[in-house]
């Protein structure tokens, strides 16, 4: 075991002293995560606003449905987006499988019904508070959305971050679709993956504990935004 | 010539208003009209339908039957528009004082230079001129509820709602509020203003609705109904309202 | 129509594989776990890829996975180690042509311990008769792998079908070649493993080769292009310079070249 706590160590610091490929491998997984968080909130906030504002029939159904999406499993995503991606799919064509674009894809999916399903909890808290107050200032439903989704910012940034910790944190859709391909698709997690398998556990934990790091300042951020907000909230009451 | 002078007066009438729950009628105001110049008080104890009133009064809620109805006609977006509310519990936009007011500002396609200089007025009418930056809700109570009382004052209404707005706060606090209540009726805008505090409608009210069970029961000047009450349920509610 | 509006967008995005990603052409391999975590493909690729311009990118999965995903026309050429398997994926017009590309052997590798008493014997036959015999631990991959194949032949050539004993002494992991490995280290168990990927495996714990040496152990590798009349997107020039180039003199040199532990681990035999 002291022997392994010695090969952790050094390959730590092999690590943080500047592999430059593995800096490369630590961006990639940002990108692809940042990119992919991004695209979700864009699709993922507006279905939970409407969600939480609008009153249509099926309303309570996509709700349940929204909320059961945020458990899928990240290697069934993967594989149905393989399935589409892949040359022999309905998206072929384009030409995406065993690229970054398919691994956003893939995080996409995951990351939407996180994002959707926290926005509308966020979105239908608040209008209760706001919503008298806004009919009688005029505004209409529909421009109360924008005016809720600023309004909640602080608490939207906590589930954007909450998504962005699944993504990050993904490996069984990603190796899917991404095929860890050395320089092109392989991220952090993959890596890890790879070297257990190659059986570098030190090597492997050591990965481990940078995607900790990363996982710690998000949440880190995250505690500090809901502080923020708390101490708001406490003040005003 | 109906309607001129009608506008003129601003003449807020409920009718036949009803609202109901479960079968049972939370609020049952056969005719009430409010067309005098000064403020309006409704009193009454708990459940007696009074914010209830107020919320069909400014369209919040759409009456199961009767109407509200606006110098003559009924209830409409135009009227709607020229109402704004002030509620118990003030409810502020997560942003800077300043910007509380700026949103409702903005929607009245104000320009920047106008909706800056209708801020610093209305900042300096709530005496928050120092506080124009802050957070809205970093406020004290007594501070935001001004605040809510300016943002609805921005919207330039004819008529001003206030639900029990000084329940929270203390006498101070309370003190400024009346003032504004009174320099806005004083403008010409009309009040109607839910209170359980006998006193406070001793100073601001120039007539007083007391309502119970739902219902109005008696509606007068001031003077009359608090001091020569007309009906049982007045005076005790009135008796039960000095004892505390 | 609808395709070309999504395309033109992700281009303009700069998100396709062809676009801000990567700017040189390339090909996709599939091919098999112990190509890749023995360091053999990181080790010859660069000399290819500084030759040809082309950039190869490696999807390393088990054999059976890799053959699915070339049906699927996921990959433009195909390296992997089950020859039948891949004489049907030819036969089937899935692939232009298989080529004997390399090979190395399978070893049985277990604990020190060794309690089925199989060690410094060179016919796997006896030794896994014995495994099966005394109960011992073995951990199989499970997979459809060509390893996990190759396995399955000699337990049918044993007459004993270890599968019904599958989570008693034998067990199957489903999993690669190194996380197998892994479970074999970790629970003190035997299993076949090829010689590449036993070499460069770096959590061996107790296990040592117990078994090897026996004819029936031989691992042959081929490599074939995926057939473009299947599957038009194949990049069937840069396919099939890659596979001229790995047959070629200059592509077994390079494999021949390749050691671990100073040892030789893939012998090319491409002729």
């Amino acid at each position: 075991m002291q022997n392994f706590a010695a090969e952790f160590n050094s390959a730590l610091a092999l690590i943080l002293e500047g592999d430059s490929e593995l800096w490369a491998i630590v961006l990639l997984s940002l990108q692809v995560s940042v990119f992919a968080v991004l695209i979700s909130a864009v699709i993922g906030m507006p279905i939970g606003a409407a969600l939480a504002v609008a009153r249509f029939p099926g309303r309570r159904m996509m709700i349940v449905l929204m909320n059961a999406l945020m458990g899928f499993p990240p290697v069934v995503v993967g594989l149905l987006v393989y399935l589409m991606l892949s040359r022999s799919g309905p998206l072929g064509i384009l030409e995406l499988l065993y690229t970054p674009t398919a691994m956003i894809i893939a995080q996409v999916v995951l990351v939407t019904p996180i994002i959707a399903a926290l926005t509308r909890q966020v979105i239908e808290m608040l209008a209760e508070e706001y919503s008298e107050q806004l009919r009688s200032l005029g505004v209409s439903r529909l421009a109360s959305v924008p005016v809720l989704l600023w309004d909640a910012r602080l608490a939207l940034i906590t589930a954007l971050l909450a998504g962005f910790g699944r993504a990050i944190a993904e490996v069984g859709a990603v190796i899917i679709v991404g095929g860890n391909i050395n320089h092109v698709t392989r991220v952090m997690t993959t890596t890890i993956a790879l070297e257990t398998s190659k059986g570098n556990l030190a090597l492997a934990l050591a990965l481990g504990a940078i995607l900790i790091g990363i996982a710690v300042a998000v949440n880190a951020i995250v505690s500090a935004l809901s502080l923020r907000a708390e101490q708001e909230g406490l003040r005003h009451a | 010539m109906r309607d001129l002078v009608s506008d003129m007066t601003n003449c807020l009438r409920a009718r036949d208003l009803q609202v109901r729950s479960n079968g049972k009628a939370l609020l049952d105001v056969h005719d009430l009209t409010l067309d005098g110049p000064g403020p309006t008080l409704i009193l009454g104890p708990n459940g007696a339908g009074k914010s209830l009133l107020l919320r069909c009064l400014h369209g919040l809620i759409s009456p199961d039957r009767g109407q509200v109805v606006q110098d003559g006609t009924p209830l409409n977006a135009y009227h709607k528009a020229r109402q704004a509310m002030v509620f118990q519990r003030p409810v502020l936009l997560r942003r800077s004082v300043a910007a509380n007011l700026d949103f409702v500002l903005k929607r009245q396609n104000m320009s920047r230079t106008g909706r800056k200089d209708r801020i610093v007025e209305l900042l300096t009418e709530g005496g928050l001129e120092d506080k124009s930056r802050q957070s809205a809700r970093s406020l004290s109570g007594g501070e935001a509820q001004r605040l809510a009382i300016l943002r609805a004052l921005a919207l330039n209404p004819e008529t001003l709602f206030l639900d029990e707005p000084t329940s929270a706060l203390d006498p101070s606090a309370t003190q400024m509020i009346e003032r504004m209540v009174l320099r806005a009726s004083s403008r010409g805008v009309r009040i109607v203003m839910v209170t359980h505090d006998i006193g406070q409608a001793r100073r601001l009210a120039a007539d007083v609705v007391m309502m119970q069970g739902g219902h109005v029961v008696e509606h007068g000047p001031a003077k009359q109904v608090l001091d020569v009450p007309g009906s049982e349920a007045s005076r005790r509610y009135l008796a039960g309202g000095l004892v505390t | 129509m609808f395709r070309g509006i999504i395309r033109a967008a992700l281009i303009t995005l700069g998100l396709t594989a062809g676009s801000a990603w990567a700017e040189e052409p390339f090909i996709v391999v599939q091919s098999t776990t112990s190509t890749q975590n023995s360091g053999l493909l990181d080790y010859i690729l660069p000399w290819f890829e500084a030759e040809s311009g082309i950039d190869v990118r490696v999807v390393a999965v088990g054999t059976g996975q890799a053959i699915r995903n070339a049906i699927n026309g996921d990959g433009d050429v195909l390296l992997v180690h089950a020859k039948t398997d891949e004489e049907q994926f030819v036969a089937d017009g899935w692939g232009v042509e298989r080529k004997d590309l390399m090979y190395n052997d399978f070893v049985l590798v277990g604990p020190k311990s060794d309690p089925a008493q199989i060690k410094g014997g060179s016919d796997i036959l006896t030794a896994l008769t014995a495994v099966a015999a005394a109960d011992a631990p073995f951990v199989s991959r499970g997979d459809d792998s060509g390893t996990h194949k190759a396995e399955m032949g000699h337990w049918v050539a044993t007459d004993i079908d270890p599968t019904q004993d599958s989570g008693s002494w034998y067990r199957e992991t489903g999993s690669g070649m190194g996380a197998t490995l892994n479970v074999a280290s970790g629970m003190d168990a035997y299993t076949l493993t090829d010689r590449a990927t036993w070499l460069s495996f770096g959590n061996k714990l107790n296990l040592e080769i117990l078994v090897e040496g026996d004819p029936r152990l031989f691992n042959q590798y081929g490599v074939i292009l995926v057939n473009p009349e299947k599957h038009p997107g194949v990049r069937a020039n840069a396919g099939q310079r890659f596979i001229d180039w790995l047959t070629g003199p200059d592509g077994q040199a390079a494999i021949e070249s390749f050691k671990l532990d100073d040892q030789q681990v893939f012998f090319p035999n491409a002729n």
